[in-house]
């Protein structure tokens, strides 16, 4: 912890008249007993436990109040998504992604999309670059939002868990109103998207833009300075860049700890290079870096997301799919009546899109970290393997090691600040 | 497209240990002998030329001829030199499934190789807990996510369900947390026994 001091003494240590501590500054061990000659305890929280958000179990060994060890448990939530990709088409593994990371379906949605399109070599068209944009920042707010608001209240804060959700719902409005679902969106499709935005959309997120920034400051009034949160999180289950390397870590986690490594910037997908946006990096690696980085990326990506819309509304009426028969289903009309649309229809629905064989890893930065699809083809419609490199997961894996020598009270911190989602990790 | 710079490194240094070299949707992939696999790996790692400080990925592969090998797949990606390289070694289905572990090299690799190994049985020589992540510790199917396992399971829904009714709950405890825990006393003593010789639960 080089160079931070945080001065939180909110009372001088007093001795009652047994000789005890009676008001101890935070941060100060208190005087206890002590420890159980030396035997360790065990102590379990989870599957169903709020602070563990989700399925997830921690056996944590214990002594006296300090950990020793942390075992997690996972796969409660085991769907075999990898395993159903093999037995669906391209387009068919979209609702798939929905039900990953359900913080940022939209997000996983043309995580796909684009790992297809490497796969079948399409080159999708500008405005459904800028809508995907649009979609990837949106999920990053409402993911990033929802983790701001529940870590607020594992560490004791409950009132910024309600301002964030009301913003997330504005968001979910928007969702709504695009893709007719809040959160099984199924965004896109392989060379375009599902639909375009409705007439007038535009304008609800450029207002929400406008105006969700104050939340933000909000928050950071709350959180920032705030004596209670320094203390409990700062220097709490620090990592430093060398060990996130080493731990695969990806995410606001890999750039709290000082590595400045960005999937938008250093492997530009979506023509990401082109958009002005600041990547926020840490110092410590400890909770409270998680938190600034996390704060900060919001804000950057509400500059996306205007930078996004002005150039949608430069692109009016442009097409949102590739002009490709073989992957793009015809309208509706069409298809009714036009005999070759018809057989274009009836070939992509009962034969599916097929790719070339292959293989082609495309990885993208998904709130929670960097999210990779691999998908291998023998040239089939239906992928061999469809492999997802789950953040969430990687970035777990480094939680018993976070977890060594804290505090029991400092585990849950330590775990809200890991941003997981057992959607993902059990997949 | 010129060639992946580590592709002529990797055949100088290590020639006939390199067993190809392929490109697919814009990706380099090397394949490699697995015995010659963790000397690989550790000079990708440590060459100041080639420096893949960053594990992405550890999966594996199975296609649907049935003729093919296995495929172990690792995305590696080098942050200083800003270059992604796939890695695969190929395991015949006759042989032993076993591939060295990459977990001295790259601590991810924990739950990566975990998970490998519980989805397709595939081994990772010197990984220090390897064990089941997804499906619990007692699951006795078979691999899920090999082409031999129907995409229902192997056994029907009735099946698993009397199976779930029958299983004894405290099997489903590894036995390193029981062997810590504060009933261990209370186990019986043949539980006792078999935790001393280091044996897992069983349904």
């Amino acid at each position: 912890m080089a160079g931070r001091t945080v001065e939180f003494a909110l009372s001088t240590p007093v001795l009652d008249q047994h000789g005890r501590v009676s008001h101890a500054p935070l941060g100060a061990p208190a005087q206890g007993e002590d420890d159980l000659h030396g035997e360790h305890m065990l102590i379990n929280i989870g599957p169903q436990h709020p602070a563990t958000h989700g399925v997830l179990r921690l056996v944590i060994e214990l002594d006296g109040e300090r950990v020793v060890r942390v075992i997690p448990h996972i796969g409660y939530l085991h769907s075999g998504f990898e395993k159903l990709g093999e037995y669906r088409h391209y387009n068919q593994i979209v609702p798939l992604t929905d039900r990953t990371d359900y913080l940022s379906p939209m997000a996983n949605n043309v995580g796909l999309a684009l790992a297809a399109e490497k796969l079948m070599g399409i080159t999708i068209t500008e405005r459904c670059q800028v809508l995907r944009v649009i979609a990837c920042e949106m999920s990053r707010i409402i993911s990033h939002l929802v983790w701001l608001g529940t870590t607020g209240i594992d560490l004791g804060a409950f009132t910024p868990f309600l301002w964030t959700f009301q913003q997330r719902e504005r968001i979910y409005d928007l969702q709504e109103s695009w893709t007719g679902a809040r959160l099984t969106t199924s965004l896109t499709r392989v060379g375009g998207m599902m639909a375009d935005v409705p007439e007038g959309w535009e304008d609800g997120l450029r207002e929400f833009c406008r105006t969700f920034p104050t939340t933000l400051r909000e928050v950071d009034t709350m959180f920032t300075r705030n004596a209670i949160w320094i203390g409990r999180t700062q220097g709490v289950g620090a990592m430093s860049s060398a060990d996130a390397i080493n731990y695969s870590l990806s995410g606001p986690m890999l750039r709290a700890s000082g590595v400045p490594f960005d999937v938008r910037k250093d492997r530009p997908y979506l023509g990401y290079e082109t958009y002005d946006f600041d990547v926020p990096v840490g110092e410590h690696g400890d909770v409270y870096d998680r938190y600034r980085v996390r704060l900060e990326e919001m804000w950057q990506s509400a500059r996306i997301l205007e930078q996004a819309l002005d150039r949608l509304a430069k692109l009016a009426g442009a097409p949102i799919n590739v002009a490709d028969a073989r992957v793009i289903l015809p309208g509706k009309r069409q298809a009714m009546s036009d005999m070759e649309s018809m057989i274009h229809h009836f070939k992509q629905v009962m034969e599916g899109v097929k790719a070339p064989s292959g293989e082609a890893y495309l990885p993208i930065e998904n709130p929670k970290g960097e999210l990779g699809y691999y998908f291998v083809s023998d040239g089939t419609a239906k992928p061999v393997r469809w492999r997802i490199r789950p953040p969430s997961f990687i970035n777990l894996a480094a939680l018993p090691s976070l977890c060594v020598g804290a505090l029991l009270s400092d585990v849950i911190a330590i775990n809200a600040s890991v941003d997981i989602v057992m959607g993902e990790i059990d997949r | 497209m010129s060639e992946h710079p580590s592709v002529a490194a990797l055949r100088a240094r290590f020639g006939a240990a390199l067993a190809g070299a392929s490109e697919s949707c814009g990706d380099t992939i090397v394949r490699i002998k697995a015995d010659r696999a963790l000397e690989i790996f550790t000079w990708f790692r440590d060459d100041p030329a080639q420096s893949y400080d960053y594990l992405v990925d550890v999966t594996a592969v199975e296609y649907r001829d049935p003729e093919l090998p296995l495929e172990v797949v690792w995305q590696l990606r080098s942050l200083t030199h800003a270059r992604d390289l796939r890695v695969k070694v190929t395991l015949d289905k006759a042989g032993p499934l076993e591939v060295p572990s990459v977990y001295d090299l790259w601590r991810g690799a924990d739950w990566l190789e975990r998970e490998v190994y519980d989805m397709f049985g595939i081994s990772f020589a010197g990984h220090p807990d390897l064990r089941r992540i997804l499906m619990w510790d007692t699951y006795h199917e078979g691999h899920p996510l090999r082409k031999d396992f129907p995409l229902r399971g192997h056994f029907s829904r009735a099946e698993q369900t009397r199976q779930a009714l029958a299983a004894n709950p405290e099997a489903h405890y590894s036995m390193e947390e029981l062997s810590i825990a504060e009933s261990y006393d209370d186990l019986p003593v043949d539980m006792r026994d078999r935790l001393a010789r280091g044996e897992r639960g069983t349904v």
